[in-house]
């Protein structure tokens, strides 16, 4: 019973979203083929037949009607779980979350709150070029009222929405496409996680890695390498991209002194920009070198690997500023 | 006029009330704005209410409204007090929305209001999931969406539409076609400017009415919320109407002539159904007299409870950006 079981980080999801759909009757699914045609990354598939059409809703083509009606669902009582597709899609939803969502319970003066979770996959990867592979996440972190979550590890994949369903707000869950296959143990003492702090997925003494999604698994790799060259990496797990933890950040830059920023965004405006403006207005004096950045290539993701590759955030440019800062020139 | 509506004199007294109270209230309204009381974007009703004052009648308390921006009259009508709506729109904390929102973002959760919407289209979505909610929970309560004739140049309202339709959910769509959005004529905007008639390729009942005529739109929004209620799925209602009044509070006009203005004035609902009532002896003028005044004192006493109000304190201002608990 206490076995540990190995599965996939698709299938973490998976299961988060059946167990969702077993323990309380006001959730349910929406979104474009989840149900007949088992999610555009199989994530649902498998729902519609054990929970029928009511509670594993297809949607038609209508990015901002299915998120809206996501909104008003749950302004009056229900749980309601919308994917889209892919961040570009969600694009066509942008109104509703972020001029509704985002905006309602405060303007209402606290009357009304949105508890809505929408997963949204992000990232590029796949080769499917400029209109499907972007990390946007970063923007919707720049709004106040939204909790952004990316779960990295199988853990946070199974058992972050859970706890994004009990938030009384609404959340937006990235899973990065880069993720799904992703296979490893899934630790049975583990059932449930939080929504709110970053974690040091790795101790180290010599710099800090911040990194979030795919950029996580490029970090641990990019530790690994750095270890066998006698530099020691402390990789943190940004897990929640607003509100920010910048405590936890903070404690691992004293500790280590230098700190390289994972971002699979563009870094002009980014995300990793926010956290290092964070880090120089707190912890500037804790800093032994300059901060560093690595993100996406200031591109529109192409579809040629070689190209897309160069544009992504890999181990090797995250060794090298790392290297860079412990051992200057 | 129709007669399925039983026009009895305490009706008749009611419908034309509610018009004179919130023509009355916009009036103050404007006073206040010139006195820099009340500031921001004011989007006056002047000349609509038959709208939402009809449609308001077929609702039960326990249907839900979504209105846009344009929405005191919608406010009024669905039961929200003078004296929270007045403090909200003088940004006081004891207004409905403690100030926050204003004139064009009101919300009130006694009354199942789910806003004022400023964002031209953006109430249509959150309409068909109110509707959604409700239904998966069993309620058998009907969601009025109000938004003007530039909303259905919206994707929003098409694919609204469509889904409320696709899954049979209990929507009464509520278009107030003033025949402009701002400046821009309907029949500039639209390739098929008969409004009800976009309903046929939703599958949808559409019906179009003498938004002028307070009865006609009762008659009306009843009869499409009873067949809603029934279980027979959404309808679209055009309102055929005009606003007498600039945009928001300033607007040169450009776009429509005085006389264009004058000629639907003479066809405003309050003056229409008022002596229409008064030629038939429904009612008097010292009764509409009392009407009037007892309005104004109405106002009055919500002018003096907003201006009594209070600030919100600054440390208050990151207060509900995210929600502790969803509220009961
Ligand atoms: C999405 C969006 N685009 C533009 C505007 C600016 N705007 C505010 S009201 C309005 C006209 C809307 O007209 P209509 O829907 O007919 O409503 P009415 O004002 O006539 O009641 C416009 C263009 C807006 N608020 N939202
Ligand atoms: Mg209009």
């Amino acid at each position: 019973m206490n076995a540990v079981v190995t599965i996939t980080y698709r299938e973490a999801c998976r299961q988060a979203l059946r167990d969702a759909l077993l323990s309380d009757p006001r959730t349910f699914l929406m979104g474009e083929d989840i149900g007949r045609y088992g999610g555009c990354y199989a994530v649902t598939k498998g729902l519609l037949d054990e929970f029928g059409d009511e509670r594993v809703r297809d949607t038609p083509l209508s990015e901002s009607a299915f998120v809206g009606a996501g909104i008003g669902a749950a302004m009056v009582g229900m749980r309601p779980i919308v994917e889209i597709m892919t961040v570009n899609f969600s694009l066509l939803a942008l109104d509703q979350i972020v001029n509704n969502a985002a905006t309602i319970p405060h303007m209402s003066g606290g009357q009304f709150a949105v508890p809505l979770v929408i997963r949204i996959a992000t990232g590029g990867g796949r080769r499917v070029a400029a209109q499907h592979s972007h990390s946007l996440e970063g923007w919707y972190a720049h709004i106040p009222g939204l909790r952004i979550l990316a779960p990295a590890v199988l853990d946070d994949a199974r058992y972050m929405l859970a706890a994004a369903l009990k938030d009384p707000n609404p959340v937006l869950i990235f899973e990065h496409v880069m993720l799904y296959n992703n296979e490893g143990e899934l630790d049975p003492a583990v059932t449930e996680v939080d929504i709110h702090r970053a974690k040091v997925r790795r101790a180290g003494t010599d710099v800090s890695v911040i990194a979030y999604g795919n950029g996580l698994i490029k970090a641990l790799a990019a530790a690994e390498a750095l270890a066998a060259d006698g530099i020691s990496a402390e990789i943190i797990d940004l897990r929640v991209l607003r509100p920010l933890d910048t405590a936890t950040l903070l404690a691992s830059v004293a500790k280590t002194r230098r700190c390289v920023i994972v971002d699979e965004g563009w870094k002009s405006g980014s995300l990793a920009a926010e956290i290092g403006m964070r880090i120089a207005e707190e912890g500037f004096f804790d800093l032994d070198a300059p901060l560093r950045r690595i993100c996406g290539r200031e591109v529109p993701i192409p579809y040629a690997p070689h190209l897309e590759d160069a544009a992504l955030p890999q181990p090797a440019d995250i060794i090298a500023a790392a290297r860079g800062l412990v051992r200057p020139a | 006029m129709t007669a399925r509506v039983h026009l009895g004199h305490d009706h008749v007294r009611h419908l034309l009330r509610q018009m004179i109270r919130i023509r009355h209230f916009e009036s103050k309204c404007v006073e206040l704005y010139q006195a820099q009381k009340i500031l921001g974007f004011l989007h006056l009703y002047d000349g609509e209410e038959a709208v939402s004052v009809g449609v308001m009648e077929a609702l039960a308390a326990d249907d839900a409204v979504v209105a846009t921006y344009r929405e005191h009259g919608q406010a009024i009508a669905r039961g929200i007090g003078m004296d929270v709506l007045m403090a909200e729109m003088l940004g006081k904390q004891e207004g409905c929305c403690r100030g926050r929102g204003g004139s064009m973002h009101i919300f009130d959760r006694k009354t199942r209001f789910y806003g004022g919407n400023a964002i031209v289209g953006g109430g249509l979505p959150l309409a068909v999931g109110v509707a959604l909610g409700d239904k998966m929970q069993g309620r058998n309560a009907v969601t009025a969406c109000f938004f003007g004739d530039g909303a259905v140049d919206e994707g929003e309202f098409h694919e609204s539409m469509n889904l409320a339709s696709l899954w049979h959910l209990p929507v009464l769509f509520v278009c107030e076609n003033n025949l402009y959005a701002m400046g821009m004529a309907l029949e500039r905007a639209e390739a098929e400017p008969g409004l009800a008639r976009k309903a046929a390729g939703y599958r949808m009942t559409g019906t179009g009415v003498d938004g002028m005529d307070v009865v006609a739109v009762e008659n009306a929004a009843r009869s499409a919320v009873e067949q809603i209620r029934a279980g027979g799925g959404p309808q679209f209602l055009e309102c055929r109407t005009y606003r007498f009044r600039a945009h928001s509070m300033f607007d040169a006009q450009l776009y429509r002539t005085r006389d264009e203005v004058e000629t639907w004035r003479r066809k405003g609902p309050i003056a229409r159904f008022q002596s229409w009532l008064v030629q038939n002896g429904l009612i008097d003028a010292v009764e509409v007299h009392r009407i009037e005044t007892e309005a104004d004192a109405e106002i009055d006493r919500a002018v003096d409870f907003a201006e009594a109000g209070t600030l919100e304190p600054v440390e208050e201002l990151e207060r509900f950006v995210t929600m502790e608990a969803v509220p009961a």
